[in-house]
């Protein structure tokens, strides 16, 4: 076997095969893509999730994990937003021609291990490879199925006036170290990504109150962006207290002197819980006692007042308003 | 004043047509008309016979009144106390942002302050607004009143209550600054003034007349003869302006103004009612008052209208608000709205040579402009020359703290980047005073950004430009007001004796159609002469020069070009008057036709009268 990816891999040959074999069947491991169909196929009860992203990022490999092990987390915690138990993913992988096959290894073992960790299986896949510059290394589409528990209703249009806004951990990480890394601005070392599965501590949480009306994963455009979504979604005002945001100090730094807003940083690790009061406190301990959880705080509230919008109280005492962006703050993160 | 019966004695000069106080409406006196009380911190409200009395009394102690007006809340203290004002700057969280005062009458004021008879005029008016003085000595008065300024905001006493509270205290000067907590707008609503302001102000004073719409004190002053206003509000607002339309039908215009100190216009016929001074539209109390503003203006105005205008910003929220609206949409570039809000300003039509220094607003090409020479008129203007661009490293950040413009600056002006050695010429950079606060790791990161161009938006902002001299020069890295820098750097010029003042270099290179203003050469003659010990006001005086003498050679290179010969100055940055001043002079001096601003301000205040204007122009047939 030759030490990068060629265009032979992805023929559809033997060394496709022989690809598919030593690399992503070592990894994924499971009885149902073991079978070799064309499809996967199981049984499955109950409402179904279903959700797909697709992702690309630069760089490949960076702190705090890698863009297979961002693949999982991706699709695994837009199916626990909806308080769905992940089970079944699949992932296609592009690959441009020259990737080190070493590299495409890391990756895919850690997709295995971060599977293993959220509890889901990886049932089916596709590979292609493109020419050099067809594509930036390696992309990856994941589509994961999962199932919502019996009464659960959890959607964007569901946030109540007086209900809770928690954040389950630090604003803007992922966003801010990708960035760093990227532009290889290495005056700053000491952060890395959040990404994270999260399915687990939501169904910890689920598993003691149902009692949640929205969730949301706080990707793209950040928590700023999510927030002005729900907003909208669900015809309330959101309002937020700058003092109650958690956002590492690290992180504010970098922010202030690169001139942006962790709040519009992405995050991959972070969930949005919108809540009515009397459940906050039995999510609030839940979080806290959770690995990815520990640094959770409730940061706002929603209102019947300025419908639509997202209005922070600022540290200096006005109401500042927290506006949806028109454009990307950070390109090709998601 | 209708909760207010009258008692039978005034209901009788109101009936009587005889009276000259027939049918007015705040006819009222002490047993019948509005009552005014004290408010504790506690809430609790006392009743004083003597109220004046006593403010004046603990005014005198050095405590700080809230005092409810006719457009909102002001925050007071006696003007020759600095601990009070110290303490007044403390609780309000305002560091250097100067204070206007009240005095008691035009011989007091002018005590302190040079007053020529216009500006007399301006100050007793009776739309009494604040009139920026200079200051006969600036140690006359606590230096934290306004800090390093030469010029004092003053005012009259222009409601009852503030002559009683004025001659009630000794030094008859009052600081009077806007009710309110940074970044919000002043309060006029008793339950917000009482609740927000009882940890500002040790005493509140209210009266029982309710305040309909939030209006600021205006802002103005005199240059060269002619009023020249800074914030148009109090006094001046709802009159419209009138255009003189030669019979031409418009269609009815909202325009929305721009982001900061906004304020909206509405047209109805030849009138155009520009709204009072509405403020920074990201504060959510502001961005209320501007959508119920608007609101208000279209019921009392009895109009709607059927085209809406505003600025080509995606992120301004006045043109988010546009756009929800469902009427047709006309976008106005930013400074076209400014060099258009002059010429309405200055009855002008046709063509004229447009000159618009600001500090930031969103060009057509999508960079930030600001140092704009533009040729046209209302229904439409080319760009002819400006400012070369420059990064800003940052984005928001970079006008927040000049220093990144100077690094910026240097940096293009002298290739190897500062901080590493000698440009060709042999100056030292790094021996030098600039920028030695600075961080080095910080320096080091903005220079990376702008070597990977991570959030670097290039602008040819004019703003900048003074932003980035002002910290080459060491006065202001970081600023805590909008303008602070360029401010500090006109008020050094003033301290310059050159009495002949040569202006550095600035070299105009013809391309595309348009002249691009470089200014690699002045930046480094600037550096130059730092490195060189001359006093920092001579240089600051330098500049300014450099800059109106720029000015001339663009306008006569498009005056030769187009044949066209009235130049018309706008954009925040003609807030300069040294600058302003000389402009004029230098043009006149080659026999232009020169506009400025009168009755609206040159800042963003004046924009949406601008993209009124415009946006009926280019709609009729
Ligand atoms: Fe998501
Ligand atoms: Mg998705
Ligand atoms: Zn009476
Ligand atoms: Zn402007």
């Amino acid at each position: 076997m030759s030490d990068i990816i060629t265009l032979a891999h992805g023929s559809g040959g033997k060394t496709t095969g022989d690809l598919i074999k030593n690399i992503f069947v070592k990894h994924f491991n499971n009885d149902i893509l073991m079978k070799n169909d064309d499809a996967a196929s199981f049984m499955l009860s109950g409402k179904v999730a279903f959700t797909t992203d697709s992702f690309v990022i630069t760089p490949v490999f960076f702190n705090g994990g890698n863009i297979g092990k961002l693949a999982i987390c991706g699709t695994v915690n837009d199916l626990a937003a909806l308080g769905a138990t992940p089970l079944f993913l699949s992932c296609g992988f592009i690959i441009e021609e020259g990737l080190p096959i070493k590299e495409l290894e890391a990756i895919v073992e850690s997709m295995g291990n971060t599977a293993k960790e959220a509890g889901v299986k990886i049932v089916t896949g596709d590979t292609k490879v493109v020419q050099k510059n067809a594509a930036d290394k390696i992309f990856i589409n994941t589509s994961g199925i999962g199932i919502i528990p019996d009464g659960i209703d959890i959607s964007g249009n569901n946030a109540k006036p007086g209900d809770k806004v928690i954040v389950t951990g630090t604003v803007g990480d992922h966003g801010c170290s990708i960035l760093l890394e990227r532009e290889r601005l290495d005056i700053f070392t000491d952060l890395s990504s959040d990404c994270a599965p999260l399915n687990k501590m939501v169904g910890e949480v689920m598993a003691k109150t149902g009692n949640i009306h929205v969730m949301r994963d706080p990707t793209r455009g950040g928590v700023a962006a999510t927030l002005n979504e729900i907003a909208v979604q669900s015809k309330v005002g959101i309002k937020l207290y700058e003092n109650r945001i958690p956002v590492k100090d690290q992180v504010r730094g970098v922010c202030e002197l690169l001139g942006m807003d962790p709040l519009y940083m992405a995050n991959e690790g972070k969930m949005l819980i919108i809540a009515p009061d009397d459940s906050v406190d039995t999510i609030m301990s839940v979080l806290r006692n959770s690995a990815y959880g520990a640094q959770a705080c409730i940061i706002g509230e929603v209102t019947d007042d300025h419908k639509g919008r997202v209005v922070m109280n600022t540290l200096a005492g006005g109401n500042r308003i927290v506006d949806m962006p028109v454009g990307d703050q950070l390109p090709r993160i998601c | 004043m209708k909760k207010f019966n009258m008692c039978p004695s005034c209901k009788r000069e109101y009936d009587d047509y005889g009276d000259r106080r027939y049918h007015a409406q705040p006819v009222s006196c002490r047993d019948c008309g509005p009552t005014i009380k004290l408010c504790d911190s506690t809430e609790e409200c006392m009743d004083d016979r003597n109220i004046f009395t006593y403010c004046g009394q603990i005014i005198s102690e050095g405590k700080i009144l809230a005092i409810k007006g006719i457009g909102g809340y002001h925050l007071a203290c006696d003007a020759m106390n600095t601990e009070a004002v110290r303490r007044l700057r403390q609780r309000k969280i305002r560091d250097d942002k100067p204070f206007a005062v009240m005095v008691k009458d035009y011989e007091t004021a002018n005590k302190y302050c040079h007053i020529s008879p216009f500006e007399r005029k301006l100050l007793e008016s009776k739309e009494a607004p604040i009139v920026l003085l200079k200051l006969r000595d600036r140690g006359m008065l606590p230096c934290m009143v306004a800090p390093g300024n030469p010029y004092l905001g003053v005012m009259l006493p222009y409601t009852p209550i503030h002559l009683g509270l004025i001659n009630a205290i000794d030094s008859h000067m009052l600081v009077m600054t806007s009710g309110n907590k940074s970044s919000e707008p002043i309060y006029y609503r008793d339950q917000d003034a009482i609740s927000n302001l009882q940890d500002i102000a040790d005493l509140i004073l209210i009266h029982d007349r309710e305040i309909y719409i939030r209006t600021d004190d205006s802002v103005t002053r005199e240059v060269l003869g002619k009023e020249y206003m800074i914030r148009r509000s109090r006094g001046y607002v709802p009159l419209p302006l009138t255009i003189n339309l030669e019979g031409k039908v418009l269609p009815r215009v909202l325009a929305c103004g721009g982001e900061l100190k906004n304020t909206f216009c509405i047209t109805k016929g030849d009138d155009f009612y520009i709204s009072h001074h509405i403020g920074d539209l990201e504060n959510m109390e502001t961005n209320k008052s501007f959508e119920e503003g608007i609101e208000h203006f279209k019921n009392i105005l009895n109009t709607d209208f059927d085209i809406v205008a505003c600025d080509m910003h995606p992120e301004y929220l006045s043109t988010k608000y546009a756009l929800t609206l469902n009427k047709k949409v006309y976008f106005v570039q930013h400074h076209h709205a400014h060099i258009a809000s002059c010429m309405v300003d200055n009855n002008l039509s046709g063509e004229v040579i447009g000159v618009a220094f600001d500090g930031t607003g969103y060009g057509e090409d999508g960079n930030i402009w600001g140092g704009e020479f533009f040729t046209g008129g209302y229904r439409g203007f080319k760009r002819a020359a400006h400012l070369e661009y420059i990064k800003m490293p940052g984005g928001d950040m970079a006008v927040k703290e000049p220093w990144r413009m100077a690094l910026s600056y240097i940096g293009n002006s002298i290739k190897d980047n500062y901080g590493k050695n000698q440009d060709d010429d042999g100056i030292n950079i790094e021996g030098d005073t600039f920028l030695r606060d600075i961080d080095y790791k910080a320096i080091r990161t903005i220079e990376l950004m702008m070597e990977r161009n991570i959030n670097c938006p290039v602008t040819s902002s004019m703003g900048r430009l003074f932003d980035a001299v002002s910290a080459i020069l060491g006065l202001r890295n970081t600023i805590s007001y909008e303008g602070q820098a360029a401010i500090e750097l006109e008020y050094l010029a003033l301290d310059s004796t050159l009495e002949v003042v040569e202006p550095y270099s600035i070299s105009i290179e013809h391309k595309n159609n348009v002249y691009i203003i470089s200014t690699k050469e002045l930046i480094s003659d600037i550096i130059r002469s730092v490195v060189n010990g001359e006093k920092k006001a001579d240089i600051s005086l330098r500049f300014h020069e450099s800059i109106a003498e720029m000015v001339l050679c663009c306008c006569s290179r498009i005056r030769e070009a187009s044949g066209l010969n009235r130049v018309v100055l706008s954009g925040g940055v003609f807030q300069n008057i040294t600058l302003l001043k000389s402009c004029i002079k230098l043009l006149k001096n080659n026999d232009f036709e020169v506009f400025y601003h009168e009755k609206v301000p040159s800042n963003d205040g004046g924009i949406s009268l601008g993209q009124a204007m415009m946006a009926c122009m280019d709609n009729i047939d």
